[in-house]
């Protein structure tokens, strides 16, 4: 169980890298808003709560580290990183432009405070596996977390990847599942099944942990509770894409396409409103 | 120039692959090499039996290999990953574009078998487009060493390498060709004998090829100069500038495609002042089972059809 004070404070970055996901998508003209927003919760509780890390030093041997799997979430990594105070959060604004640093998919060599680049589906997850490796081999007890889109598992190196993390007791590992259940040619089990999820990560010797990937306590509490157990974790988050944004939720649409002007000025106000009724309630 | 034997004496580049990585290993504790299950025939399994908790075997699963090798090097260490050629650029591409050359990560692709002379396992597995392949990436480093020593000195050079490496070899025993260790160094070329009426440029197992050939002209009145190019990328353009002026014509030899590879690469380096060039290698075809020797017989990777196209060009 998690203090009140600290569920609300989450809660509030939550809404902070929601608004700046619709602001840099929206400046930029191009990205994907829908996978970031069901992302966002998640990224917001290991930046501000559970990952061991220093913005001032991002290079830290020690820390814990995140690899986005499912690189087309970059504007939520990335306004994470900045509200953590990896860079300032005026960057956001320059997402995807010419001559600044926040490219259109994360980029280790660009940005602080990204661990690994990616964009290629399926790739991110292994680069995650060879971290984890790492840390067994120096005896470190940093962690390192990976977080895949459900539409990713149809790649076979997410399997080749997950059965090498067992194969090797990578307990170290945690990977989140961002099941938002649509993928860009549609619902997931229509396009091509990936059900059942559980079951096949249990058969690939994994500790299957399946939350509300919105539920900011249940969220914090899932981590706190991992155990070394010599068998690498994921969490199965269930999602809902564009989740914050109505017209969003739910949708295909907003998959890879920003909003248009009116669509941002009503995506904002409703965020903004969320963030009202927040301080009202909490204060 | 450099000094350059041909002799009988063989020595297989695998072999000279592991002892340089144990030795490198003693040296240096970040070293940690992985294999998918090929650790027999790369001979990284020595390396593993003397360091086994450096020593990873991936299994049947090379573009996670070469994710998992990205990981540990964003994590500081110097990672070798090996398999055999075909597998570990043709099937590993997208992995190496993405989590290695994209983030400059310090991998050394180690790749055995490449080439034609793989033999009996046919052309499923001679890999004739890798040195094409990897050549294309940014950040990355391409290298075909000639011999066993040779290949002791690659070894530790590209350790010290800040970055992504690819080195290929072959699967078969090659001719010793340099006595003494310690010239190699990535980027550079060497002539290994000097003439002034072609240059014959050639990399890997085709060096031995080109000194061979240098004797079989020499009887026929023509002076050839060789030159071991063991970087394909980057490109001792200087040299290759250097030897198209002095001698006026050029012969790239590679057990590669013409295309993609050493030839390209020569052709594009003279391309503002060019002179008659042939590129001797496998003509854009893939190959098919047989003996080594005879495979490189066939596919015209011989001293003797080296010597035939260097006479017509010679004379022109």
């Amino acid at each position: 169980m998690h203090d009140k004070k600290l569920i609300i404070e989450v809660k509030r970055k939550a809404l902070e890298i929601r608004k700046w996901v619709i602001e840099s998508v929206y400046r930029a003209g191009s990205g994907h808003p829908g996978g970031s927003l069901s992302i966002a919760d998640v990224l917001a509780c290991l930046y501000f709560h559970e990952m061991r890390h220093n913005p001032k030093d991002p290079n830290w041997p020690d820390r814990d580290r995140l690899v986005l799997s499912k690189g087309h979430a970059a504007p939520a990594l990335y306004a994470a990183l900045a509200l953590a105070g990896y860079f300032p959060v005026e960057e956001l604004k320059n997402l995807r432009k010419i001559g600044h640093f926040l490219q259109g998919h994360p980029c280790m060599k660009k940005v602080p405070g990204v661990d690994m680049s990616t964009g290629s589906l399926g790739q991110g997850f292994s680069t995650a596996v060879g971290m984890a490796l790492a840390g067994k081999i120096d005896k470190k007890d940093y962690r390192v977390f990976a977080i895949l889109g459900d539409g990713e598992v149809q790649e076979g190196q997410v399997w080749e990847a997950a059965n090498t993390a067992s194969h090797y007791k990578l307990d170290n590992l945690i990977a989140i599942l961002d099941r938002n259940k649509l993928q860009i040619d549609g619902p997931t089990e229509e396009v091509m099944h990936v059900e059942p999820l559980a079951w096949r990560w249990q058969a690939f010797g994994w500790d299957v942990i399946e939350i509300d990937g919105h539920d900011i306590e249940e969220i914090l509490d899932t981590f706190h509770e991992i155990k070394l157990n010599e068998k690498p974790t994921i969490i199965i988050a269930h999602t809902i894409k564009g989740k914050g944004v109505s017209f969003m939720e739910g949708t295909l649409s907003f998959h890879g396409k920003p909003p248009s002007h009116e669509q941002y000025i009503r995506a904002m106000s409703e965020l903004e409103q969320e963030e009202k009724e927040l301080e009202e309630e909490y204060g | 120039m450099v000094s350059a034997i041909l002799t009988d004496k063989k020595r297989n580049l695998r072999d000279a692959y592991s002892s340089a990585l144990i030795e490198l290993g003693h040296k240096n504790p970040d070293i940690v090499v992985l294999d998918a299950d090929l650790a027999l025939s790369t001979k990284t399994k020595r390396f593993g039996t003397v360091f086994p908790e450096r020593f990873f075997d991936m299994g049947i699963a090379e573009a996670n290999m070469m994710g998992v090798a990205a990981g540990l090097a964003a994590c500081g260490k110097i990672v070798f990953a090996s398999t055999f050629a075909v597998f570990a650029t043709g099937r590993c591409y997208d992995a190496i574009r993405q989590s290695i050359a994209y983030p400059e990560l310090n991998v050394k692709i180690v790749a055995t078998h490449a080439g034609i002379s793989v033999g009996g396992d046919g052309a499923s597995h001679q890999m004739l487009e890798d040195i094409a392949l990897m050549r294309v990436l940014p950040n990355m480093t391409v290298i075909a060493p000639a011999d066993a020593t040779e290949m002791e000195d690659v070894v530790p050079a590209i350790a010290e390498h800040k970055g992504p490496c690819y080195v290929r070899i072959g699967r078969e025993d090659a001719p010793i060709i340099f006595e003494t260790h310690g010239e190699f160094k990535i980027g550079k070329g060497y002539i290994l004998r000097d003439g002034s009426d072609i240059s014959i440029i050639a990399t890997g197992t085709m060096t031995a090829e080109a000194l061979k050939a240098y004797d079989l002209l020499k009887e026929k009145g023509i002076e050839a100069r060789i030159i071991h190019m063991p970087t394909i990328k980057p490109l001792d353009e200087e040299l290759v500038r250097k030897c198209a002026i002095e001698t006026g014509c050029i012969i790239t030899c590679e057990e590669h495609s013409i295309i993609g590879g050493l030839g390209d690469a020569v052709a594009m380096a003279i391309a503002t002042k060019p002179v008659p060039m042939y590129r001797v290698g496998v003509n854009d075809v893939f190959g098919e089972s047989g003996e080594a020797r005879q495979l490189m017989e066939k596919y015209g990777l011989t001293a003797d059809n080296i010597a035939r196209v260097a006479e017509k060009m010679a004379k022109v």
